[in-house]
């Protein structure tokens, strides 16, 4: 069945009219062309379809797009700064050679900006575990860590 | 399963190969015992290793559609041209009305390699009157019906005299080449052969190999295309003789390594360079070899439970193809009025940076910055020129080689109109930074002289819109080299390996990027730690279905299964290759699963015998060698 | 897409209630972490959701005047994991919820999902049995209460009447965390998004003298529901922790569990991991509550 829902997406208030069976992976893509939103395993093992709800990453390969009703989402489309430029994150994904074939890069960034929001400093190790919900298949996550580091690490500045 | 194969066997490939290297096939019984070709004197020890899926996080994906008579397909797959001919002969349509996309893609690592799909969207859109028709395979889809790395049981004989000189070498393959024909034999035959390049031997030296169909999945390329595979058998090997002699595994094995001079049995090609013995030695030093075996000796006599270990494990890789197969890649350049270009290359892009490597050859050689070219990355048979695609670590060395043509005829234009424009002696001129230079005083910029050349309307001169186009045939091959050093832990009653580090280095000739490469080094080395730690596809035993095709069950590496790595490049300089350099992209996986198999062995005077080497697999082999209590 | 027949959103759990009893067959969903993978397996087919997600009653964590500890079964993993109180009166339990799946798995699965679930592996369950869990079970008519211990029946089976019933909280007496000290081990092949292959959790405390006072021990993959060993915890009672205890314990838990052997795990390798958790998360748990191991 058709059901109308009202959620916040990359800061826009929306209503969109989803089909219950949908989940918010599906919503995200093929209503909202936000293709950042990626399909890896639609299990909730791969981490690739990582959104940002109410601030916290969570897979929406596993959520129904109709439990999205009345919350705010952000995805890698919505991140950008004012003045057009990369997040932080992106940036430092960018500077640290981060990206190979960039597929769980959207994912990834939004915990990183999860983390960041924190406003709190990681150690290597706690990186480690902050970003365990993300398989990457290309980059061994060395430069991932590195770009992270970067960010939110113990040595890092805070970013604005 | 297919009828005209009775015996399922696909294909064989057997031979020995004489002290002076000459190479004699033959094709008698298989034989299955320990003994390789029946003799006495090559007497085996057998290694396994299953097979494993690539894992890329993109699943497998395709679409067609007709525009009027012609038929467009895009697809995630590392090799357009290739594809595109496979297409038009699959469903019958004249070759230059197909034309293939292949967009950003999410990983291949060879799995992308195959054509899978491709022709059947093609037909069914050519069924439904041009209507767009798609395929898109879920994780589950993707593990099995994709392709696989093959799984190989393996026999492998080496004898050594007193002086550790090996004597005597043979090796026998077999292969599950899954229920199709995919790659098969191919991969089986590289790994055979490919088992005497890296080591020598002074008496005969013999090779056989077989594939088989299974009712599995099909086996095809996977990063590293049988030679991980091999691999594991051999430099396992390598550990054991050492040991059982009491020698020091990396003089063993420096002892009997081919390098530079070496003359390929099979193809007959010569090595010109070879960094591995600097590799080894560089990391024996890196590691801190010869302290820490030590240390970690007088560790493991008192320690009974937790267990310290270090090892290592080389190898040498095949870059392109030749002589076996035709290699050639273009590249086509295209100058734009305000002296910044497009270019296009027919070779893949799909994670490993090669779009990058290309614009770096053109802007070295061009003097255009890097940011003022762009590279169509999204290659397109009806754009970009033909290549090979992206396999065997090539990219960089052979497609490469044609950016680089390609980029040197465009400066020959460029110098022959700004000759021409500006009535100088071509050979007095030269490009530096964006300038034609005449001697020693700039004559115009390439942004003037591409604009003039352009729109110049003096009712005698003919305007050129600026662009090169080079092909370039590769004639050579060369080997890639590296080693691993792998320092680990081993939870002896539970079969958990940590490791703490893990030392790579490579001989990739001269490195044209260095971040990236690093990067490609790190990645390589983690799904060489996934093959040897945790991979493996399973299948019911009774009905063949699938057990763990999820990435839940199918146990690639996370973030925190990955140890901190050190990377390290030898730099040779190939005179065949494009500024020195070879492949790079493959190689940094061969090594890890027989690095970490020799760790084990050293912190445990347990060697594995087969992959992978999780908690299961080690805890019956502690169990059966008495290290855990019953 | 999900096969799903419908879907609902209940605000409180009368609500939630009277939504299970119209629609027989109805599975609330909190997370859905593990419903939504049932559906993706076809395991669920033509499923009406109850969604439990916006009951406020449902989540949170804080002492009874008892000093006993509630937690809502609607409290996501990494909420239990975050939580002061938690951490200081169950940190075992706490530990535990951070190894389940992975972060953004943690953000949303709950603790209650977790256990009607039934999986044998959950990785909240062993720690809820040593720690003497009781779990409140509402329907329209009242509330019941039922023992951790004896919640499950058997491989995704519970004493839940589902169709009328809710799981609400989870109480942790006094009695069970105050002066004790728990570890909860799992092992799993890799070192994050793992499902168990085998989990083990002790809990204990010893007399003044040093002598070990209470003893509670449980397996989550050991047999085929999540089991406590009985007679195992009755040998430790009012010995003195050694290694050689530790050694019985080994033989004695081995007689109480069932393991068997599946693709995941061979049951040599199960075998092997219930001595040697056991042996480990004793020695843990031992030193948490303030002893020291004589060997």
């Amino acid at each position: 069945m058709i059901k109308v829902i009202h959620c916040t997406v990359n800061g826009k208030v929306r209503e969109i009219a989803v089909d219950e069976r949908e989940s918010l992976t599906d919503m995200l893509r093929l209503r909202l062309g936000l293709t950042s939103v990626k399909k890896g395993c639609e299990a909730g093992e791969c981490g690739a379809c990582t959104v940002l709800i109410d601030g916290v990453a969570k897979n929406s390969c596993i959520l129904l797009a109709v439990w999205a009703d009345g919350h705010e989402i952000i995805t890698v489309e919505g991140i950008r700064g004012k003045n057009g430029l990369l997040h932080p994150v992106q940036q430092a994904f960018v500077d640290e050679a981060a990206i190979q074939c960039g597929f769980c890069t959207p994912g990834l960034v939004l915990t990183g900006v999860e983390l960041v929001n924190s406003g709190k400093r990681y150690t290597g190790e706690q990186l480690r575990e902050k970003i365990s919900g993300h398989l990457c298949r290309c980059t061994g996550y060395e430069n991932i860590l590195n770009a992270l580091e970067k960010v939110v690490g113990v040595g890092s500045q805070p970013t604005a | 399963m297919h009828a005209f194969r009775p015996t399922n066997e696909l294909a064989r490939m057997d031979f020995s190969i004489s002290p002076e290297g000459d190479v004699s096939w033959y094709t008698g019984t298989f034989s299955t015992d320990e003994k390789i070709a029946g003799r006495e004197d090559l007497c085996g020890e057998h290694y396994a290793v299953p097979a494993v899926h690539a894992c890329h996080l993109e699943n497998n994906t395709c679409f067609a559609y007709m525009d009027g008579r012609r038929m467009v397909v895009y697809s995630c797959n590392q090799v357009p041209h290739t594809l595109r001919r496979n297409i038009a002969e699959a469903i019958g349509m004249p070759l230059g009305d197909v034309r293939v996309v292949k967009p950003f893609l999410g990983g291949g690592f060879g799995n992308k390699q195959d054509t899978m799909y491709e022709p059947l969207v093609a037909l069914a859109s050519q069924r439904l009157g041009g209507r767009c028709v798609a395929i898109t395979l879920s994780r589950e889809e993707t593990f099995v019906n994709t392709r696989t790395r093959h799984g190989f049981d393996m026999t492998i004989a080496a004898a050594a005299d007193e002086a550790g000189d090996l004597t005597h070498r043979g090796i026998r393959i077999n292969s599950n080449g899954g229920s199709y024909a995919a790659h098969t034999h191919a991969v089986a035959a590289y790994a055979v052969t490919s088992n005497f390049q890296t080591y020598k031997a002074s008496a005969v030296q013999i090779g056989e190999s077989s594939t088989v169909y299974t009712n599995l999945p099909s086996a095809a390329a996977m990063r590293g295309y049988g030679i991980p595979q091999l691999n594991f058998a051999m430099e396992s090997q390598m550990e054991d003789i050492a040991r059982r002699n009491g020698w020091d595994p990396i003089d063993f094995r420096l002892q009997n390594i081919n390098e530079a001079g070496f003359v390929d049995p099979f193809d007959k090609f010569t090595v010109r360079t070879c960094g591995l013995r600097e590799c080894v030695e560089q990391g024996r030093r890196l590691c801190d070899w010869d302290r820490k075996r030590k240390e970690y000796d007088a560790f493991n006599k008192t320690s009974p439970n937790l267990k310290k270990g270090l090892g290592m494990a080389l190898f040498s890789y095949k870059i392109g193809v030749y002589p076996l197969q035709l290699e050639s890649g273009s590249c086509r350049i295209v100058m734009n009025e305000d002296g910044s270009a497009q270019i296009m290359v027919g070779c893949a892009e799909l994670g490993q940076g090669s779009d990058t490597a290309m614009c770096q050859i053109v802007s070295q050689i061009t003097t255009i910055p890097e940011q003022k070219l762009s590279v169509c990355s999204a290659q397109d048979t009806d754009i970009t020129p033909y290549d090979n695609g992206a396999y065997a670590s090539r990219q960089t060395y052979i497609s490469g080689s044609g950016a680089k043509l390609a980029a040197e005829k465009l400066v020959d234009t460029i110098l022959t109109h700004a000759a021409r424009t500006y009535k100088l002696p071509k050979d007095e001129l030269r490009l530096a930074s964006e300038q034609i230079w005449h001697r020693d005083s700039a004559v115009c910029t390439l942004a003037q002289l591409c604009t003039y050349i352009n729109f110049v309307n003096d009712q005698k001169t003919d305007t050129d819109h600026i662009t090169a186009e080079a092909t370039f045939t590769m004639k050579n091959i060369c080997l890639a080299y590296g080693v691993s050093f792998m320092d680990l832990e081993v939870d002896v009653p539970v079969g958990k390996v940590k490791i703490r580090k893990v030392y790579c280095l490579q001989d990739s000739g001269k490195i044209i990027n260095p971040q990236l490469a690093e990067g490609q080094m790190h990645g390589g080395v983690a799904m060489g730690i996934g093959y040897a730690l945790g991979e493996q596809m399973l299948f019911d035993a009774a009905t063949g279905r699938p057990l763990n095709n999820n990435l839940l069950d199918y146990k690639i590496p996370t973030c925190m299964d990955i140890p901190d790595m050190e990377i390290r490049f030898v730099e040779t300089h190939e005179d065949s290759a494009p500024f020195g350099a070879k492949g790079l992209a493959e190689p940094p996986l061969i090594p890890q699963a027989a690095a970490v198999r020799n760790a084990i062995l050293h912190a445990t005077g347990v060697g594995m015998h087969k992959l992978p080497m999780n908690p299961q697999n080690l805890v019956h082999a502690f169990g059966e060698a008495g290290l855990i209590a019953q | 897409m999900y096969d799903i027949k419908e879907t609902f959103r209940a605000n409180s759990v009368p609500e939630a209630l009277e939504l299970l009893r119209a629609h027989p067959g109805a599975i609330p969903v909190c997370g859905g972490t593990d419903v939504m993978i049932h559906l993706k397996e076809r395991k669920l087919r033509q499923a009406a959701l109850v969604g439990i997600m916006d009951i406020a009653s449902l989540q949170g964590i804080y002492l009874e005047q008892t000093g006993d500890l509630f937690i809502g079964s609607g409290t996501c993993f990494d909420s239990i994991y975050q939580n002061p109180l938690a951490r200081a009166c169950v940190p075992m339990l706490a530990d535990a919820c951070n190894q389940v799946g992975s972060p953004q798995i943690r953000s949303v699965a709950t603790i209650g999902g977790n256990l009607c679930n039934g999986a044998v592996s959950a990785d909240s369950v062993p720690s809820l049995l040593v720690l003497n869990a009781e779990l409140e079970l509402t329907s329209l008519e009242g509330k019941r209460v039922v023992k951790a211990v004896d919640f499950h029946t058997g491989p995704g089976k519970t004493v839940l009447e589902t169709d009328r019933e809710l799981l609400t909280g989870i109480r942790i007496p006094k009695a069970s965390y105050e002066g004790h000290g728990g570890k909860y081990l799992k092992f799993g092949q890799r070192n994050a998004m793992e499902i168990a292959t085998l989990g083990c959790a002790v809990n204990c405390a010893l007399s003044p003298d040093g002598t070990i006072r209470d003893f509670a021990i449980a397996f989550g993959v050991a047999a085929p529901r999540p089991i406590r060993c009985a007679k195992a915890e009755s040998l430790m009672l009012g010995r003195r922790p050694t290694g050689a205890l530790l050694k019985e314990l080994r033989r004695a838990v081995l007689l109480e569990c069932a393991p068997r052997e599946s693709w995941r795990a061979s049951l040599e390798l199960r075998t092997q991991l219930i001595q040697e958790l056991a042996e480990r998360a004793s020695r843990c748990a031992i030193e948490h509550a303030g002893g020291s191991l004589d060997d």
